[in-house]
C-alpha cells in the first residue's frame, strides 16, 4: 500500500482561517475539504513514529471532528462520527460527548448514515453511562418494524445496539417489537440476532418474559432454521447457567434431549450439554436419561471440543455414575497424551483439576504424565500440574513429593521454583501442619528451602521455622541442628531473601540452647565478621542468642558442678546402700547425660566467655539502640561471673560455695525457663482486668465528649485530653449512657489497635458485663488449648483428634455470613426472572407479573402441587396428608438452599438429590397422581398443557 | 454471557480492534485490561497453550501473522469452541478481503465490526455460515 503523505501546512491553514471566521459553526469550507476516514488513518499512520507527533495528529483530528460533527449536512456528519469511532476504539477516547450527534443520524433515509451511528452507539453507549438512548426508542421501534424499507443490514445493528446498551426501561418498551422478527417467518436472517437482544431483554428486565419467553420456545422447534435453533440453544444456555435456581428451565428438557440426540451442529451439541450439566443434579431420572447419550458423543465425537464438554458434564454432573467417570477419565488420558497439542494437555489437566478429592485413583492413574508436565515449556501447564500435583498430598506420600518437588525447584526458573516452595509452603503449613508426621524431615526440608538459590520466600520460612519450635516441642533438637547449619554457612549470608530466616535461626537456636551441641562453635557461628552484612535488627537477634548461649552454658557449668558433688557424695553412700537400685539407676542417667553433653570445663567457658567479650565489646558502640542495648547486656552478664569470688580459682568445686553465684543462676534460670508458645488469635480475651481499673467509670466520661461534639476527629485526642484531668473524673462517676456504644465506636474508628476477636458482636459491645463471666470460660478455653498443643507437640505423630479442623469450618461459615448480603441482591434479581419464567412454562400468565407478586410465585409449582392435592383431600384424606407434609418438607429445604446456593457444589446438590430420592420411592405413585390432577386444571394455556405431560413421560 | 470481549491487537502490543460485551468498563479500566492481558500474552511463546487466566476471564487466543486475536469468556466457555470461532472469524475476513492483514483491519473497521457483528451478538454466537456473515456487507459494497 502507497500512502501519500498529506499536505500538512495546507490543511492546517484550511482549519485555522475557518476557525477564525466561524468561531462554532462549521463552514461550508469544512464540508467541502473535508478529510475522509482514510485520510485520518493515513496522517495518524505517517505520524506514528513518535508518540508526540500522534498525540499532535489526534488533537488536531479532534479539532476538525467537534466543528464537523456539528455540521447541519449528513454526510459531513456521518464521516466526522466515522472519525470519531475510529478514534475512539483504537485510540481510547472518550466520545460520549457526541452521543446526540450519533441519535441525529439515525432517522436518516440514506442507509450508511444510520449504520454509523449505530456502530458509534454499540461502541460507547452503556446506560450506567450514556442516558441518551431513550430519546431513539421511536426510532429503534421504526426500524425493528416488518417493513421492505427495513433491510437486515439496516435492522441488524439496531438489534446490536439494543443488545448491548438498552436499560431495563428501553427492554421493556421495545420487547413487542421484536417479536414480528422472533416469531415471524423461519428464514428470516434477522432471527437468531433477534433471539439475543431477547435475551438481553430477559437479562434486564424479567417483567418481559411473558412476552418473550414463549417466542423463544418456539425457535428451538424442528421447524426452525438450524442459525435460530443455535442461537435459542445459546439463549437458554446463559439463562440456565445464570439463574441460582435452574429448575424453571426444566420442562425445556424433552427439546433439549432431541437436540442432543440428533443435532449434528457441535455449537449446538456444547451449548446443550452445559444445560445439562446444569438440570442433571436436579433430577435425578434426567441424568439417567442423557447418560447414554453423552457417552455415545464422548466415544464418537470427532470434535475435541464436544469430547470437552463431555467430559466437563460427566465429571461435574453425572459423576455418580462411575462407567461414564471412567470413560470421561480414559478421554482425559488421550488428552494428556497427546503430545503435539498444548492446547488439549492444558485441557486434560484442568479436568483432571475438576474431579473431587473422591477421585483421586484418577490423578494418580495420571501421575506420570502430571509429574512430567512440571516439565513443560508452559507456565501454564507447570502451575496446573503443580495444583494437581499439592492436591494429591496425602500424609503418606507427602515426603516424597515434597522430596521430589523440592529437587525439581532447584533445577527450575526463578518463577517458577518460587511458585513450587510457595506451593509446598503453603500445603504442608495448612491447618497446622496436618498433613507433616515426620517433623524432623520437614523442618530439613525448610532448611534446604532457603538454600536454594532462588528462594525469595524467607518470610514464609522464618514464621514456620519459629512456629514449628513453640509448636512442635520433639522437633527441636532437629531444627537447632538446621539452624545451625544455615546460621554457619557464610554464603547464606549476603542474600537479603535469607535475612529473615537466618533471623529465625538464630532465635531458635537461642531459645533452645539446650538441644546445641556445640556452644563455642554455636557462639562463633552467631558472632563470626561477615554478620556486619545483617540488617541491624536481625543482628540484635543474633546478639540476643548469644546472651542466652552464654547464660545456658554458665547455669551448666555450675549445675555439673553441683551434680558432681551430689554425685561424689552418693558414690560414698551407694558404697553402703547398694540395695537403692532404682534411685541409682535414675541419677545415673542424669549424670550420664550430663557427661555425654560434653562436659563444660572451667577453661572453656572462660574462652567463652573471652571471646565474647572482644567481639560484642566494639558493638556496645554501635549507634543503632538496639543492638547497642543488648551488647551491653551480654558484657553485664559476663562482668557479673567475672565479679564472683572464686571464678578465678582453678578448683572448680569451690564456686559453688559462692553464694552469690546461687543467686545468679536462680535468677537467670528464671527469666529464661518459662516456655514460649504459640499466641491465639483471640488472646485479648483472656488478659484479666487489673483491679484499679474501672473501665465502666473511664469510657462513661467519655459520653459528654462524644455527645457534645459530633465533629471530633480522633477519639483518641479526647482520651489524652481526659486523662490529664483525673480530678474531673471522679466527680463524673455516675455513669450517664451505656459506655457500650462508645466502646464500640472507639473499636470502629481504631479498630487497627484491638486484637481481633470472635465474631460474637454482642460480647464485645457489652464489655464490663462479659468480661467477668468471661474470666471463668478463658480457663476452660486455656485448658483446652494447651490440651491442643501438647497433644500437637507431644504426639505430632498421626494423633490428630484435637486438630482445629472444625473451627476452620466454623470460620467458613462465618465468611459465608459476611458475603451473602452482597450475593443476595443479584439472587433476587435472578430470581425475578425465574419466576417468571416459570409463570410462562408452567401457566401461571393470568397473574400480573409485577416484582413482588413474582418473588411470591417462586415456588408457585410446589405449591400448585399442594393446591391440587387439597383438591384430593376429599377422596383420598390419608395420601395427601403425607404427599402435604413431603411437600413442604420440601419447598422448605429448596428455600435454604437458595441461601446457601453460593456455597454449595453440585456435590453437595447430588447428595441431597439421593436422600430425596428414597422419600421418591415411597411415594413416587401418589405423586404422579398429584400432578396428573394439575394437569387437568383448565386456567393454563393449551400449549403449555400439551408440554407438562411431555416432561412427565419423559422424566418418567 | 460467553463471550466478553474480542480484541485484535498487533505485535507491537497496539489495539487493532476492541468490542466489549454485557459489561461496562471505563476507558481507564479497558485501556488497564488491554494493556495488563497484551504484557501476558504476547510474552507467550508459540510452544505455550492458547489458554490464559486473567482476572476472572479466561482469554483464549491465537496469532495470525502479525495480529493477535484474543477473546474473553467466561469460565465456564468451551476453550476450544472459542479457538474454532477466532477460526472463522479470520477465515470470514480472508475470503471478503483475501488474504487479510492488519492494513486491511485498519482502514475497514467498520467492515471487520460488521463481521463481528453478524457472528456474535451479546456474548453468544448467533451465525457461524461464511456466506450468510458476508451477505449483507456484499449488499451494501454492491449498493454503493
Amino acid at each position: 500500500r502507497s500512502e501519500a503523505p498529506i499536505p500538512d501546512p495546507f490543511w492546517a491553514s484550511l482549519s485555522s482561517s475557518s476557525m477564525a471566521a466561524t468561531s462554532s459553526a462549521p463552514s461550508l469550507v469544512d464540508t467541502l475539504f473535508q478529510r475522509s476516514l482514510d485520510d485520518l488513518i493515513r496522517s495518524l499512520r505517517s505520524s506514528s513514529s513518535s508518540s508526540v507527533l500522534e498525540a499532535a495528529a489526534i488533537t488536531r483530528a479532534l479539532d476538525e471532528i467537534r466543528r464537523e460533527i456539528r455540521s447541519p449536512d449528513l454526510d459531513t456528519k456521518a464521516v466526522a462520527l466515522q472519525k470519531l469511532t475510529y478514534l475512539a476504539s483504537l485510540h481510547h477516547l472518550d466520545m460520549s460527548w457526541a452521543a446526540f450527534h450519533a441519535l441525529e443520524l439515525l432517522p436518516s433515509p440514506s442507509l450508511p448514515h444510520p449504520r454509523v451511528a449505530y456502530l458509534a452507539a454499540s461502541l460507547s453507549f452503556h446506560p450506567s453511562s450514556t442516558d441518551l438512548l431513550p430519546l431513539a426508542t421511536h426510532q429503534l421501534r421504526k426500524h425493528l418494524a416488518p417493513s421492505p424499507a427495513n433491510t437486515p443490514a439496516l435492522v441488524a445493528p439496531a438489534l446490536h445496539v439494543l443488545a448491548l446498551a438498552s436499560s431495563a426501561d428501553l427492554a421493556c418498551h421495545l420487547a413487542p417489537d421484536l417479536l414480528p422478527i422472533l416469531s415471524g417467518q423461519s428464514s428470516n436472517p434477522l432471527r437468531p440476532k433477534a433471539i439475543a437482544t431477547a435475551l438481553r431483554a430477559l437479562a434486564v428486565c424479567p417483567d418481559a418474559a411473558p412476552v418473550l419467553f414463549k417466542p423463544l420456545v418456539d425457535c428451538l422447534s424442528l421447524s426452525s432454521e438450524p442459525s435460530a435453533v443455535s442461537a435459542a440453544v445459546s439463549a437458554f444456555c446463559e439463562l440456565a447457567l445464570a439463574a441460582p435456581d435452574p429448575s424453571p428451565y426444566l420442562p425445556l428438557a424433552p427439546e433439549f434431549y432431541r437436540l442432543l440426540v440428533d443435532s449434528r451442529n457441535n455449537w449446538v451439541l456444547i451449548k446443550v450439554l452445559k444445560i445439562f450439566a446444569r438440570l442433571a443434579p436436579l433430577e435425578r431420572r434426567l441424568a439417567v436419561r442423557i447418560l447414554d447419550p453423552v457417552c455415545q458423543l464422548l466415544r464418537r465425537s470427532p470434535a475435541k471440543s464436544v469430547v470437552f464438554e463431555c467430559i466437563r458434564t460427566v465429571l461435574s454432573s453425572l459423576s455418580d455414575h462411575d462407567s461414564a467417570v471412567r470413560l470421561a477419565v480414559d478421554k482425559i488420558k488421550e488428552f494428556l497424551a497427546s503430545d503435539d497439542d498444548l492446547n488439549l494437555r492444558y485441557l486434560g489437566l484442568q479436568a483432571l483439576a475438576m474431579l473431587g478429592p473422591a477421585y483421586l485413583w484418577a490423578v494418580e492413574e495420571s501421575r506420570e504424565v502430571v509429574i512430567r508436565s512440571l516439565n513443560d515449556t508452559d507456565t501454564n501447564i507447570r502451575h496446573q500440574a503443580l495444583c494437581l500435583i499439592m492436591g494429591m498430598l496425602r500424609e503418606s506420600n507427602v515426603v516424597e513429593i515434597c522430596n521430589l518437588l523440592f529437587k525439581y525447584a532447584m533445577k527450575s526458573d526463578p518463577d517458577f521454583a518460587n511458585e513450587i516452595l510457595d506451593a509446598v509452603l503453603a500445603t504442608c503449613g495448612r491447618n497446622v501442619y496436618e498433613l507433616i508426621v515426620d517433623f524432623d524431615w520437614y523442618v530439613s526440608l525448610l532448611g534446604e528451602m532457603a538454600r536454594n538459590p532462588h528462594c525469595a520466600k524467607g518470610d514464609e520460612i522464618e514464621r514456620q521455622l519459629v512456629d514449628i519450635g513453640l509448636r512442635v516441642r520433639d522437633a527441636r533438637p532437629e531444627l537447632v541442628r538446621v539452624a545451625r547449619d544455615l546460621l554457619i554457612d557464610p554464603a547464606l549470608l549476603g542474600n537479603p531473601f535469607l535475612c529473615r530466616v537466618l533471623s529465625a535461626a538464630a532465635w531458635v537456636s537461642g531459645e533452645y540452647v539446650e538441644s546445641s551441641r556445640n556452644l563455642l562453635e554455636l557462639v562463633e557461628t552467631l558472632l563470626q565478621p561477615r554478620t556486619n552484612l545483617l540488617s541491624l535488627l536481625v543482628r540484635a537477634v543474633y546478639i540476643q542468642a548469644v546472651f542466652k548461649v552464654v547464660t545456658f552454658s554458665f547455669i551448666s557449668f555450675i549445675k555439673q558442678i553441683q551434680a558432681f558433688d551430689t554425685k561424689s557424695s552418693a558414690d560414698r553412700n551407694s558404697a553402703f546402700e547398694n540395695e537403692n537400685d532404682v534411685a541409682t539407676a535414675d541419677k545415673a542417667v542424669i549424670f550420664d547425660s550430663i557427661d555425654n553433653n560434653e562436659t563444660i570445663k572451667h577453661e572453656s567457658l572462660s574462652h567463652l566467655l573471652d571471646f565474647v567479650e572482644t567481639t560484642v565489646g566494639p558493638l556496645s558502640e554501635c549507634d543503632n539502640v538496639e543492638i547497642q542495648e543488648r551488647a551491653r547486656n551480654v558484657l553485664g552478664l559476663i562482668h557479673i561471673i567475672r565479679e564472683t569470688q572464686y571464678w578465678d580459682i582453678v578448683a572448680e568445686h569451690e564456686l559453688t560455695r559462692d553464694k552469690k553465684i546461687s543467686e545468679i543462676v536462680e535468677l537467670m534460670e528464671a527469666a529464661f525457663s518459662e516456655e514460649l508458645g504459640p499466641v491465639s488469635t483471640n488472646a485479648q480475651k483472656r488478659v484479666t482486668v487489673p483491679e484499679d481499673l474501672i473501665l465502666n467509670e473511664n469510657l462513661s466520661d467519655l459520653a459528654e465528649v462524644l455527645g457534645d461534639i459530633d465533629v471530633t476527629p480522633c477519639t483518641s485526642i479526647s482520651f489524652s485530653l481526659r486523662c490529664h484531668h483525673p480530678t474531673e473524673t471522679k466527680e463524673d462517676s455516675a455513669p450517664v449512657i451505656e459506655p457500650s456504644s462508645l466502646l464500640a465506636e472507639h473499636r470502629k474508628r481504631h479498630g487497627l489497635y484491638y486484637l481481633p476477636t470472635e465474631k460474637d458482636e454482642v460480647e464485645s459491645n457489652d464489655y464490663p458485663l462479659a468480661n467477668e463471666p468471661l474470666l471463668a470460660v478463658s480457663h476452660v478455653d486455656d485448658a483446652k488449648d494447651i490440651v491442643k498443643l501438647t497433644a500437637q507437640s507431644f504426639i505430632p505423630r498421626k494423633a490428630k483428634p484435637t486438630k482445629p479442623r472444625p473451627v476452620v469450618i466454623r470460620l467458613d461459615e462465618g465468611d459465608g455470613d459476611s458475603s451473602s448480603g452482597l450475593t443476595m441482591v443479584k439472587e433476587f434479581k435472578d430470581d425475578l426472572l425465574s419466576g417468571a419464567i416459570r409463570n410462562v412454562l408452567l401457566g401461571n400468565e393470568s397473574k400480573p407479573s409485577s416484582s413482588c407478586d413474582m418473588s411470591s410465585d417462586r415456588t408457585s409449582r410446589r405449591g400448585e402441587n399442594d393446591a391440587s392435592n387439597n383438591n384430593d383431600l376429599f377422596s383420598q384424606p390419608k395420601e395427601s396428608n403425607a404427599l402435604d407434609g413431603r411437600e413442604h418438607r420440601k419447598s422448605s429445604s429448596r428455600k435454604s438452599r437458595h441461601h446457601t446456593r453460593h456455597k454449595e457444589k453440585n456435590g453437595s446438590l447430588g447428595n441431597e438429590d439421593i436422600e430425596e430420592t428414597s422419600h421418591r420411592h415411597s411415594t413416587r405413585s401418589s405423586r404422579h397422581q398429584g400432578r396428573h390432577k394439575h394437569r387437568e386444571r383448565g386456567d393454563a394455556p393449551p400449549d403449555v398443557v400439551s408440554q407438562e405431560p411431555v416432561i412427565q413421560d419423559f422424566l418418567l | 454471557m460467553g463471550i466478553r470481549f474480542v480484541l485484535l491487537v498487533n505485535k507491537q502490543g497496539q489495539t487493532r480492534l476492541a468490542q466489549y460485551y454485557a459489561e461496562h468498563l471505563t476507558l481507564d479500566e479497558r485501556r488497564a485490561l488491554e494493556g495488563e492481558i497484551v504484557r501476558k500474552c504476547l510474552a507467550r511463546t508459540d510452544q505455550q497453550c492458547s489458554f490464559v487466566e486473567h482476572r476472572n476471564y479466561k482469554i483464549v487466543y491465537r496469532r495470525y501473522a502479525s495480529l493477535f486475536f484474543l477473546v474473553g469468556v467466561d469460565n465456564d466457555e468451551n476453550e476450544l469452541a472459542i479457538l474454532e470461532f477466532i477460526h472463522l472469524f479470520v477465515e470470514t475476513m480472508d475470503r471478503h478481503f483475501g488474504n487479510v492483514c492488519e492494513l486491511d483491519i485498519m482502514f475497514h473497521l467498520e467492515k471487520a465490526h460488521f463481521m463481528l457483528e453478524e457472528m456474535v451478538m451479546n456474548g453468544c454466537i448467533v451465525e457461524t455460515s461464511k456466506s450468510n456473515i458476508l451477505m449483507p456487507i456484499q449488499l451494501m459494497d454492491k449498493a454503493s
